[in-house]
């Protein structure tokens, strides 16, 4: 079972190591993480072989006496001392690997330029904000770059569910937090994932390398929620679509003009609606989430 | 002449009168065993209860695996699935690995340190009622509706907008009732391990698995209260109109992940640390060497529990958290390594050259330090944070959790159930039986959770009822499942060697391991008074000692060791 997993080949290789390949901190995550399985290896081998060797060498036979051994203080200290050597060296490592992976860099020259300024930011000052809201059993992402929300919704904001779009070459930052219970925000292939916490807001970021928007529709990177959210938290997916800078102009500046035209569309029925209800008819009670597409609302004939 | 004769006089002696009252006569039956405060009983009902749960939690287990076995599937709705996990957790935790450790250390504390019962034998008897309690009103849930949160029952979630059933409820007290049971038994084993030692026998010759005993008690003792408290909180803002975990009423969820983890990592070596103690014991005997290093591994023990109540935030890696609390809880958790390899070295030093005879017992004690070493490797690639990011929540955790408290804690509670059965029962538990059992158990075991580390590391997080048919999810989790039925088998094997050999096994003798320590003194099974005399301890070894002396005495040969083995009892010494 081991030698089969061992023995896979490089298309596999994602077997043995966790997913990476769309932001430069997952990647650097994978490194970390086959340097740490490098050193597990070797202690690994090291410990079963001897382990094995024991068992299998000291086997009772006849005539074999038992070596009457209570002690040695040098093994002792010298495999204490071994151990957390070997655990400084994995430390060191992380520390060397963690300033790339907790700080975004900044944008590749080709990416969006966007100023933002209230998070971990990078060095410019500048990334692509984007608000990640966690909801039993559907992630929501509003564009802005303010996310408290207490500020009147974000009412204007464009903003998605299920599939979030986002330019490549361009260092996203993450606002996310929750609206009903815990949640947590995962893209295997874009990095870690961080819990969505209801009265907090954590962050992350990432940045897909700008070869993924060549073709048109981008390139769609899966997840969904790691945290037991309840009964359909299985089905709460996401997806991370990654298109090209003039695409996802084009994209966001569709989502604008459709969220405000639903607004005006709602805003007649509402008075459509307040109209009928004036004239003392009973209604129909009034989807809040109509898609803006739909006929009017069928209002009771007098 | 006339000699006058005395009339003899009779003096009358008042007759004391006494009012005698009838003794009762000893319970016989099953009110002997409910009425009983005789540690030993105590210990067999805790174990038989907890192998029960065993079995329960084996079949959540199986009927998790049945579920995941294909791609989205619908053999469980996913609120029964929620509940079956749910449960799953909470027994084989709460009710299963604590408590056995509970029923060894029972049976074997007093034995092993030359006392005659417990320090508080009412207590005692309280402490497995107060369990048993526990998992009556757990279980009764499900005849209405279980809890559906996981053992964690993180908030917000376990609050009653999103749970109003019972279940949390039911939940909360049987944290409350195993929490109360382990919190007696724990004071009952400190006072017992720190006041009833045999004369002779100091803190440096105490037995490896009291010292993990004592170690289990001191944590209980530390830990416990402080999810007795967060469950209260729970159960007043579920009830009681309180806010301590409502993020919109000032309170805070991450209070109750610090609370619940200050509790739940030591919770982790309150359950694997009397398994390093039955590995310590189990070792030796088998190899016929002095245990390496007995006071490394002693401190070991202690340092570890030490460092236990330290590392709870690693389980909170990818919450808001500051990066200082992060590198503090890495750090931290890299510690727990050091003592923990140390141990393993110990072990490994002890089978060094020695003559090591492969019975069940050793079987899984060597299975356990190779399966164990796995999930304490894996323990540092989740103690690495930004490594934990990718890791956390999904299978991988899962795996490597499994590793440690299967591979850690249930293969050294097999480990010792072969070992003492002899003593407990008087009869020794079939030999080829126990090796199948063996390797159907650690073949199963490492082909169900093996691959879920890669399941993990592909994208599937933990809790989910159904996953899609991507990557290698398929094929992983069809292994697994197959893996899971194996190991099922093998456990199977165990509780059916348990159930003959009971009536039909071999008849053991007081000694049939030529072991080290004072429970093998007396008589299999031990008469209700333990001891009728007891040695003054001279080492860590009484019973080398005590053999030694009978020879010097006797001048008769020393008996072979193994004579059982000899005799045909023991059949298939690994050949």
């Amino acid at each position: 079972m081991t030698g089969a997993l061992l023995l896979a080949p490089v298309a596999g290789a994602d077997l043995l190591s966790p997913e990476s390949g769309g932001s430069p901190n997952a990647d650097d995550i994978d490194t970390l993480y086959w340097i740490i399985f490098g050193v597990a290896v070797v202690v690994f081998v090291g410990v079963e072989g001897v382990l094995l060797y024991s068992v299998f060498k000291f086997k009772a036979r006849k005539g074999a006496v038992p070596a009457q051994i209570r002690g040695n203080t040098r093994l002792e200290i010298g495999w204490t001392v071994g151990a957390a050597v070997i655990l400084v060296i994995l430390a060191t490592v992380t520390f060397i690997k963690l300033d790339a992976i907790r700080n975004p860099p900044n944008s590749s020259a080709s990416g969006l330029q966007l100023a933002d300024t209230s998070r971990r930011l990078p060095p410019s000052g500048k990334s692509l904000n984007i608000c990640v809201n966690g909801q039993q059993y559907i992630w929501r992402f509003t564009y802005q770059e303010n996310c408290d929300p207490k500020s009147a919704k974000n009412l204007g904001a464009p903003f998605s569910y299920e599939e979030m779009v986002v330019p490549v070459g361009t260092t996203v930052t993450l606002d996310i937090n929750a609206q009903d219970v815990a949640h947590s925000w995962w893209i295997p292939k874009l990095g870690g994932k961080f819990d969505a916490i209801p009265g907090y807001t954590n962050h992350t970021w990432f940045q897909v390398p700008t070869k993924f928007g060549d073709k048109p529709g981008g390139t769609v990177f899966f997840g969904q929620c790691a945290e037991l959210c309840g009964r359909n938290h299985a089905n709460m997916t996401a997806r991370v679509r990654a298109v090209s800078v003039p695409e996802y102009q084009k994209w966001l500046a569709l989502r604008k003009a459709n969220i405000k035209a639903a607004e005006v569309q709602g805003a007649a029925q509402r008075k459509k609606l307040n109209d009928s209800n004036a004239n003392s008819q009973p209604a129909d009670s009034a989807d809040p989430g109509q898609n803006p597409a739909q006929e009017d609302l069928s209002t009771p004939q007098p | 002449m006339a000699a006058t004769v005395e009339a003899p006089t009779t003096t009358v002696e008042p007759i004391p009168q006494v009012a005698a009252r009838k003794v009762d006569a000893p319970a016989t039956g099953w009110t002997s065993w409910v009425t009983t405060t005789d540690h030993k009983r105590i210990g067999i009902m805790y174990l038989v209860l907890t192998f029960a749960f065993f079995i329960l939690g084996g079949v959540e287990a199986l009927l998790i695996r049945l579920q995941l076995a294909v791609p989205n599937n619908d053999l469980l709705t996913p609120q029964t699935y929620n509940e079956l996990f749910t449960m799953h957790g909470t027994t084989m935790i709460f009710l299963f690995v604590v408590p056995v450790m509970a029923g060894f250390g029972n049976y074997f504390v007093p034995l092993m340190i030359g006392a005659r019962d417990m320090a508080f034998p009412k207590l005692n008897a309280l402490s497995f009622w107060l369990l048993a309690a526990g998992g009556l009103v757990f279980y009764a849930s499900i005849f209405f509706s279980p809890p559906e949160c996981g053992w964690t029952c993180y908030s917000p979630l376990s609050d009653t907008d999103y749970l109003p059933s019972g279940g949390v409820d039911a939940w909360i007290f049987l944290i409350h009732l195993t929490g109360l049971s382990s919190l007696v038994g724990a004071v009952n084993f400190y006072a017992t391990i720190a006041n009833m030692r045999a004369p002779g026998m100091g803190w440096g010759r105490l037995p490896l698995f009291v010292w993990a005993i004592l170690t289990y008690a001191v944590l209980l003792i530390l830990a416990l209260p402080v999810i007795a408290a967060a469950v209260t909180l729970l159960l007043t803002d579920r009830h009681f109109g309180t806010h301590f975990y409502d993020a919109s009423n000032g309170g805070s969820p991450l209070l109750w992940q610090h609370l619940f983890w200050f509790f739940g990592h030591p919770e982790v070596y309150i359950m694997v640390l009397p398994g390093f103690g039955i590995i310590s014991e189990v070792l030796p005997v088998f190899s016929r060497k002095p245990i390496f290093g007995y006071k490394a591994i002693a401190a070991a023990t202690l340092v570890i529990a030490f460092l236990g109540l330290l590392v709870w935030a690693h389980h909170m890696f990818s919450t808001p958290s500051p990066s200082l609390v992060l590198v503090f809880f890495m750090m931290s958790s890299f510690l727990i390594a050091v003592p923990t390899g140390v141990k393993i070295f110990n072990w490994i030093a002890t089978l060094w050259r020695g003559t090591i005879t492969y019975t069940t017992s050793l079987l899984f004690a060597v299975g356990f330090i190779g399966t164990f070493l796995i999930g304490g490797i894996t323990g540092i690639f989740v103690a690495v944070f930004p490594v934990d990011w990718q890791l956390t929540d999904t299978y991988f955790v899962v795996a490597h959790f499994h590793y440690v408290l299967m591979g850690g804690a249930v293969f050294t509670i097999f480990s010792g159930l072969y070992y003492w059965f002899p003593k407990m029962t008087g009869r020794l538990l079939s030999e080829p039986l126990g090796k199948a059992s063996f390797w159907l158990m650690l073949i199963g075991f490492h082909v169900t959770f093996l691959v879920q580390h890669s399941a993990g590391m592909e994208g599937m997080p933990r809790r989910v009822y159904e996953y899609s048919d991507v990557q290698d999810l398929a094929i992983l989790n069809l292994i697994s499942t197959i893996g899971a039925f194996i190991l099922g088998f093998g456990i199977l094997l165990t509780l059916i060697n348990v159930l003959i050999s009971v009536k039909k096994g071999a008849v053991a003798g007081p000694d049939p391991w030529k072991a080290n320590t004072l429970e093998w003194f007396t008589q299999s099974p031990p008469p209700v008074n333990n001891f009728d005399s007891v040695p003054r301890i001279r080492s860590v070894e009484p019973m080398k000692d005590i053999r030694r002396q009978v020879i010097a005495q006797t001048g008769a040969p020393e008996p072979a060791y193994m004579t059982a083995m000899e005799a045909g009892r023991l059949a298939g010494d690994g050949h």
